[in-house]
């Protein structure tokens, strides 16, 4: 093997190495965006301008708040198993990078294209809870652990009606590779599994929030109950990375819902990787908007609304999707 | 680095009489006095399985000012700017109850301009701490927005309240016999042209809040209290009202011009947190009614009565009773004839309502203790005193 082929773009350990690098860029320039795009919704949601004096439009404020956050002493509490408390943010982080591999940017774009794509995201999303777990756990703190506590519950409730309403799309397109879901769907809306089924889309939409731990289902984290949740004893970049895995699991889930539901990389006139970014945009601050409008929900109601509404209404739509699949195939 | 030794935290006072006992599945927690949603310095001792609460005790004491005893030490004008920091939501309740105590003591005639100011001033004030209450509540319950919506309509309040009094919060407006100074020539038209922009506001709050089936989850049936459980604690205002029983001061036993006016007692039966929100809501409606009357009907006159430079009750006692934005403000001064009180007895409506807490969170969830927590409207600092 010539260095020439181990350069090329083709060479799977390659390919791993750049695909990972262009992630860490990507989720970290993106997570400064989104605080960015988040306070600046928030500000304008609340009568109130946002970050307004550093850079044009307060656009530099999320670099210097990451410089801030980065520069704090890391401090573990007085009893805190050090190992898993300082295991968790990067855990939380890990999954992440995975989940972005097979993501479909473009009709040619993806960092390690698989026909298999939905389910190493699926898998690997579940992962995320296992930080929040070690976080809670380990801190040895009474608001980390309850918050953790209620992280369980969430995950474990919210994945059963995501991956149902998932797999009415799958099983609709036959496939589990991204790239043949959303090759499939059109550039028009009427083309959209979103819009030939707006049940699983909505149940997505709402299991998502749930599952990135967003208002009005944040929780774990839920500051006028349990302060911070599981992130309570955290300051620093152990923070940081919470809330930077925070903002990519959101980025991975409007990935999904923007490949699965809206057509993915397809529209008219622009290039696909743009309306790529366009629909992650509309869902991300869709999102957003959620989490400064609504109040948080009760823990039981949480639950209920899962087990009781979503589940339900997704084995429902599941049914539909065979039974209309059975029928046109 | 020193080995972790859990015996090593024995806890202070609080949490050592505060222990579980031979259990091993409950936890005890300490909520507050650092925490977001005990609003500044209460803490609560709570035991919890899982997440519900089995048993709820409030520790106060961490903002005592010995408000009281400062009384002691003063004379009776002096003490005045105290009654702003006790309760600093509801200041010109405070004042009043104050100034209307010694005033019962020395026999003092108010003349009828300052009266209706008390009252146009107390009511603005009134508004201000329900629209205050009503974002942190909504705070409480994880909606960050509606406070600054809150605040935006209470600036406007504060804007004419500095330009009567001075000061934006902590008012020291009463004087014994009067107020301290007249009020601008706007204020009329300021006040009317407030009330008309709250009303206009308020269908907006009422689509957007208080009808959110969300929040509708997390009010209503959570800390129903019942009105004998109001009764037997002594709880008032609004937390009273929405368990059925239209008590209210301005009513019951009036004071000042009161009796003049034509207003509304909103009351609910529920008892829950949702009926006490309501309670609060429509109050916003009757102080802009009250406050229309006041300011359209201001009568020329003095604003002060001739009391003399110190004021020196003679020997005796009196009491007043003011109805604050969170209840009954009841004001005892005791006069052994000198310039400085003997005694001043301080009757803060938030210790009686935060006393049924204990009862309403019991068997609760952990949100909902903080949402009952909420709708009882606690300032800690009046609490505490």
């Amino acid at each position: 093997m010539n260095l020439e082929q181990l350069l090329s773009l083709d060479y799977p350990l390659t390919r791993l190495v750049i695909g990972l690098l262009c992630i860490f860029a990507f989720v970290g320039l993106n997570g400064l965006v989104l605080v960015w795009v988040e306070r600046k919704v928030a500000g304008h949601c609340q009568l109130r301008p946002g970050p307004l004096h550093v850079g044009p439009h307060g656009l530099l404020q999320p670099l210097v708040d990451a410089v801030k956050l980065i520069g704090k002493q890391l401090v573990a509490p007085f009893g805190s198993d050090k190992a898993l408390f300082w295991l968790a943010p990067l855990l939380a982080f890990a999954p992440v990078t995975v989940c972005m591999l097979p993501l479909p940017w473009g009709p040619d774009m993806a960092m390690i294209p698989m026909n298999t794509g939905l389910v190493l995201i699926l898998a690997f999303s579940g992962l995320g809870v296992l930080s929040l777990i070690l976080a809670g756990w380990g801190s040895n703190n009474k608001w980390g652990l309850l918050g953790a506590a209620r992280s369980v519950a969430q995950s474990v409730a919210y994945e059963v009606p995501l991956l149902l309403s998932v797999m009415a799309v799958a099983i609709t397109a036959g496939s589990l590779d991204l790239f043949q879901i959303s090759a499939q769907q059109g550039g028009w809306p009427w083309q959209w599994y979103g819009v030939k089924n707006p049940l699983a889309f909505f149940i997505f939409l709402v299991c998502a929030v749930a599952e990135t731990n967003r208002a009005p289902f944040d929780l774990p984290e839920a500051e006028s109950e349990l302060t911070a949740g599981f992130h309570t004893e955290y300051s620093g970049m152990g923070f940081g990375l919470f809330f930077l895995a925070e903002y990519a699991n959101m980025i991975i889930v409007s990935g999904v819902a923007a490949a699965l539901f809206l057509g993915g990389w397809q529209g008219p006139f622009l290039p696909g990787v743009w309306w790529f970014l366009v629909k992650i945009y509309c869902i991300l601050f869709f999102i957003i908007w959620l989490r400064w409008t609504y109040p948080r929900v009760r823990f039981d109601q949480l639950l209920n609304l899962s087990w009781k509404w979503l589940t339900p209404l997704a084995l429902l739509d599941l049914a539909l999707a065979v039974i209309v699949a059975g029928f046109g195939g | 680095m020193q080995a972790f030794d859990p015996t090593a935290l024995r806890g202070d006072l609080a949490s050592a009489r505060f222990e579980p006992g031979p259990t091993d599945d409950k936890l005890i927690l300490s909520m507050g006095p650092q925490h977001p949603s005990t609003h500044g310095v209460l803490r609560i001792m709570l035991e919890l399985d899982g997440e519900y609460i089995l048993r709820a005790e409030p520790v106060l004491g961490y903002i005592h000012r010995m408000h009281e005893w400062m009384a002691e030490q003063k004379t009776y004008m002096q003490f005045m700017p105290n009654m702003g920091r006790v309760d600093y939501l509801h200041a010109m309740a405070w004042n009043w109850a104050y100034a209307g105590a010694v005033e019962r003591l020395m026999g003092v005639e108010v003349p009828k301009r300052a009266e209706y100011i008390r009252v146009a001033v107390t009511e603005l004030n009134r508004i201000s701490s329900h629209l205050l209450w009503w974002g942190a509540y909504l705070l409480d319950l994880g909606a960050f927005t509606p406070i600054m919506y809150a605040f935006d309509d209470r600036e406007i309040i504060l804007d004419i309240l500095q330009a009567v009094t001075g000061s934006r919060l902590t008012y020291s407006y009463f004087t014994i016999g009067g107020v301290y100074g007249d009020v601008p020539a706007d204020f009329a038209s300021r006040c009317l042209a407030f009330t008309r922009h709250l009303r206009s506001r308020l269908p907006m709050y009422r689509d957007l809040v208080t009808d959110n089936v969300i929040l509708r989850g997390r009010c209503e049936d959570i800390g129903v209290m019942d009105v004998e459980l109001a009764r037997r604690y002594g709880a008032t205002g609004p937390c009273i009202r929405g368990s059925g029983a239209p008590v209210d001061t301005r009513r019951a036993e009036p004071y000042g011009v009161y009796n003049r006016f034509d207003f509304r007692i909103p009351a609910y039966t529920e008892g829950d947190a949702m009926a006490r929100y309501m309670v609060r809501m429509d109050e916003l409606v009757t102080s802009c009614d009250i406050i229309d009357q006041a300011v359209q009907g201001l009568p020329e006159g003095p604003i002060q009565a001739k009391v003399g430079k110190t004021v020196k009750p003679p020997k005796g006692e009196a009491c007043y009773a003011v109805e604050g934005a969170r209840g009954k403000i009841i004001i005892h001064v005791r006069s052994d004839g000198g310039p400085k009180p003997y005694r001043v007895k301080l009757r803060a409506p938030g210790f009686s309502n935060l006393s049924v807490f204990c009862d309403l969170a019991r068997g609760t969830l952990l949100a909902d203790a903080v949402s009952i927590l909420g709708s009882l409207d606690l300032v800690i600092p009046e609490i505490d005193r």
